[in-house]
Order: C-alpha cells, then structure tokens, then sequence
C-alpha cells in the first residue's frame, strides 16, 4: 500500500470525501452507543447491525472495497443474524427488559475507554501527518491478496489456528451432556431457553 | 453532465427491471402452476390470458387496510419489508447482462462478495417480522429463517468462490471475460449447490419451512395486510430474479452462447434466467416440503462437503492447465 505523504494536506479545507467520512463516523458512533444503552434488546441488536453498516461505509469511503463486502458478510450477514437467532430463542420480549442493567457497567467503560486509547494512541503514532492517496483503489481484492500472502502470512495463519481452536472448543462443548450444561446457566433465562432449544434439537 | 446523465439512465434501467422482472416471473408462475395442475390461471385480467393480474393484484393490495397489531413493535414491524426488499434492488446493480460496461449497473471490483453481502442482509427483514410482530407462528417462522440461512449461507460462499478461484477474480464482469465452454461441466457440482443453497436462502419450496403455511400459517408474515404484505411477496419474486440471475453469470456463463455474442449477448442472458425460473416454479408444483431437520441435514452432510469437493477439482485442475 502507497501512503502518498502530502505536506500541504490541511484541516482546514477539507474534501467531499472527508466531510462524508466525518458524517458517517458521528452516526457510528451514535448508532454504537444506542446499542450499549438500549435497554431493549432486539433494538440493541438492530442497532449493531446500523454501527457495523456504517464501519463499512468508512470502508468504502476509504476505496477499502474487499473489506468493507466482508464486514457486510461477515457481521451483518452472519454475526447478527446469530445474535437475533439467540435472541428470538430466549424469547426477548417486546419493550424493555428489566435485566438489561448490568452491574458491570463502569467496569466495561473503562476497558472500552482503555482500548479505544490504545488504538487512536498506535494509529495516530504510526502514520501521523500521512494522507492515503484516494483517487486510485487502495484496497481492491488484489492488492488486499497480495500484502496478505506475501507480507502477513504468518499472522494470518496463526489466527486461522484460533479459528480452529476455538471450532474445536465448540464442538467439545456440545458433545457434553444436555443436563449439566442446562444447570450451569442462569435461572429463568435458561428455563426460557431451554424451550426454544428443544425447538431447535426438533429442527 | 454527461457522467450524470450515463448515471440517472444506469439507475432509471435497474429500477425499471427491478420493477418488471419480478412481476413477469410472479405471471409465469401463476400460469406455470396452472397448466401443471390441469387448469388455466388468471385468463381475465387485462384481456389477453390474464396478462394484467399481478397489477390487478398490486391494485387490490394498495386498497387494503394496513394493520399493525397491537403488541407489535410498531417501528420494527413497519421497517421490516423495506429491510427485505431494498437489497435485492441494491444487488440487481451489480449483475451484467452482457459484454462491456455499458451492460451493468456498475462494475463493483469484489463483485460476488458484494452481491451475497447484501443478499444476506436482506434476511434481517424477514427476522425483524419475525419478532416484531408479537406472534408465536411469526417468532417460529423468524427462528426457522435463521437457521436455515446460517446453514445455507456457506455452502453458497464454497460454491461461488470455486468460480472465483477458477476465473481468478471476483469481478462478476470479470468472471464472465474469463469464461470458457468446459467451464460448464467443470463447475455443475459448484452450480448445483450454489443454486440449490440460494433457493434455500429465499425460502422457496422445497425449501419453504420458514413459511410454512400447513404448519405455522404464513411465518414471519403472518401479521402482514395490505402493501407491506405485497412488498415482502414482491421481495420473493425479485430475489428469485437475482438468483437465477447470478446463477447464470456465474455457471452458466452469462451473454456467452453459441452464436451472437457481440449484439444479443443480453437475450442469452435473459434467456438462461428465465430457464431458471422455470425450474424454479417446477420445483415449488412437483416436490413437497423438507421437514426442518431434513433440510439442515441437505445443508451440512450433502452441500458443504459437495462444494468442498469442487473447490479442490476446481483447484487441481488450475494446477495441471498452468
């Protein structure tokens, strides 16, 4: 990838692009705290399914276009439609739930403000003043096929490794028997549960 | 203003053919189920063998009352058709009908992922009614939706990415550049699951358990009058038209054809989808409905090991050409 390094890029005229960028990046953002606070949880979902859309679009904005198809794919497509596939088999209801409160929450802010720093600190230090050159594609699928085969390969293998440690994890998991599992979880969501899961061993 | 002009045309030519593709294969099949069960369909309407019922039907449906129940989650149950409908017109962008340019929407460069991207986003809508509608045949309907596409979505992806690998690129106008006659029996088991997987994913017979009518009335529409009713119906029939579309570009090659490649590339293309569609319809007269544990049982032992198998034909085979 050519980061094209620009010195009379400026902040104080900014392009389409870069207003559009800006714009969507606020909506994310917004989108992305509706979801941690919606005490309903099926909206919540929804509106996962609105921030992960808009990531893309940055994507897209950024000709990262390879990219921002798989985290359509990937995380709307897949990973929501799970979540809601859960969701309906614990039956959410409609409204509000009264458990969507967790005690934990100052806690998970913390990480988050913590691992949000940490990015925007190793972004911000690795490229600083550099500007990406957006007229020509910068993330088309062959370039993106390029650096990760020739550059990233090990990183990449090794995360096929976790994908596959975590598959096995799964399967593990479920060959345990029904009835120990069913009692470690939490009382009446399990009870709950357990109704759709039987609609589901039917399926 | 010429580039805007190239546009608005572009535009004004998809959504025409997302506005009348659909409906054509909506008649046919109307007078397709008709003839196979020994009667004759709609033969008023507008005259001719009843060519105007599906406007007809549009007319009746606009009239109707539009109920939301009052449980639902009204929001969620009002955005949900737009949800299922909206990105199969998106999608009907990327799929070119014949050689060039001037023949797609747009070029997209990561075409097949882009297309089964947004396809699979347009499930989300049949989830939304699914819950939203506050009704326990609707939450069924909802939940068998999910897991059939859970199970379906990858061996669709295995099939579509052995023609990827086979073309060596995922452009939808590039695949059909590097197309070549052998490419057919080559790829028939990929084109198998890939079609048999995207008829799954549109919920059509024989894969039709989400909307069972025998057994949980009508799934996750059950709740649904009136024009939002149409649009989920019409939702259907468009996504049949995408994917006996892209199951052509990708397998079938496309506007490639015997003869006339240069002029009438897009009869040929029209021509196979429309072939397609009528398998289609013949599935949903001639075959009775799997039962849901049958149809995942299709989905994990029988395609995705098929289409695993194709990707390694596919793979030893580019091998021993290069």
């Amino acid at each position: 990838m050519t980061l094209a390094a620009t010195a009379p890029q400026g902040f104080l005229s900014p392009t389409g692009v870069e207003i559009v960028f800006l714009l969507v990046g606020v909506v994310t953002l917004g989108a992305a705290l509706i979801t941690v606070t919606s005490k309903q949880l099926v909206h919540a979902a929804l509106w996962l399914v609105v921030t992960l859309g808009g990531v893309a679009v940055e994507y897209l904005l950024l000709t990262a276009e390879f990219i921002a198809w798989m985290q359509v794919l990937i995380y709307v497509g897949s990973v929501v439609v799970l979540l809601l596939f859960g969701l309906m088999l614990t039956k959410a209801p409609i409204g509000p739930s009264p458990d969507a409160d967790s005690g934990n929450r100052w806690a998970a802010l913390a990480v988050a403000g913590g691992a949000a720093a940490a990015l925007v600190w190793v972004v911000v230090d690795a490229f600083r003043t550099q500007w990406i050159d957006l007229d020509t594609a910068q993330g088309s699928t062959g370039d993106v096929g390029a650096i990760l085969f020739r550059h990233w390969v090990l990183p990449f293998e090794a995360l096929s490794v976790l994908l596959l440690a975590a598959l096995v994890g799964a399967i593990v998991l479920s060959r345990k028997n029904g009835t120990t599992n069913e009692e470690s979880r939490q009382g009446s969501q399990a009870r709950e549960a357990s109704e759709g899961r039987r609609e589901e061993g039917k399926s | 203003m010429n580039d805007v002009l190239d546009v608005a045309l572009r535009l004004l030519v998809v959504l025409a053919v997302f506005l009348v593709l659909p409906l054509v294969v909506g008649q046919t099949e109307h007078k397709v189920m008709a003839h196979m069960q020994g009667r004759l369909g709609p033969m008023y309407a507008g005259g001719f063998h009843g060519w105007a019922q599906l406007i007809a039907d549009g007319v009746k449906f606009a009239q109707k009352e539009d109920v939301v129940p009052a449980n639902a989650d009204r929001r969620i149950f009002q955005l949900a058709p737009a949800v299922a409908l909206i990105p199969y017109l998106i999608v009907i962008v990327a799929i070119p009908i014949g050689p060039g340019e001037g023949a797609v929407g747009t070029v997209v460069d990561a075409g097949i992922f882009f297309v089964l991207a947004v396809m699979g986003a347009g499930v989300l809508g049949s989830l939304m009614a699914g819950w939203a509608s506050a009704n326990k045949f609707s939450l069924l309907g909802g939940l068998r939706t999910a897991a059939q596409l859970l199970s379906y979505e990858l061996p669709m992806l295995l099939a579509a990415a052995s023609v990827a690998m086979a073309a060596g690129t995922v452009s939808l106008v590039g695949i059909l550049d590097a197309f070549e006659w052998w490419w057919l029996p080559w790829q028939i088991i990929g084109a198998f699951v890939f079609f048999v997987a995207g008829l799954a994913e549109l919920q059509r017979p024989p894969f039709d358990m989400p909307i069972a009518d025998s057994e949980i009335i009508f799934g996750a529409y059950t709740e649904y009058t009136g024009l939002r009713f149409a649009l989920f119906l019409l939702a259907e029939y468009a996504g049949i038209v995408i994917l006996c579309g892209l199951t052509t570009v990708l397998f079938l090659g496309g506007w490639h054809g015997p003869w006339g490649a240069d002029g009438l590339g897009w009869v040929w293309t029209l021509l196979k989808t429309a072939v397609l569609a009528f398998v289609i319809i013949w599935l949903r007269v001639t075959t009775p409905r799997l039962r849901e544990d049958q149809l995942q049982k299709l989905a994990w032992t029988t395609l995705v090991p098929l289409a695993l198998a194709q990707i390694a034909l596919t793979g030893i085979v580019k091998v021993v050409i290069q």
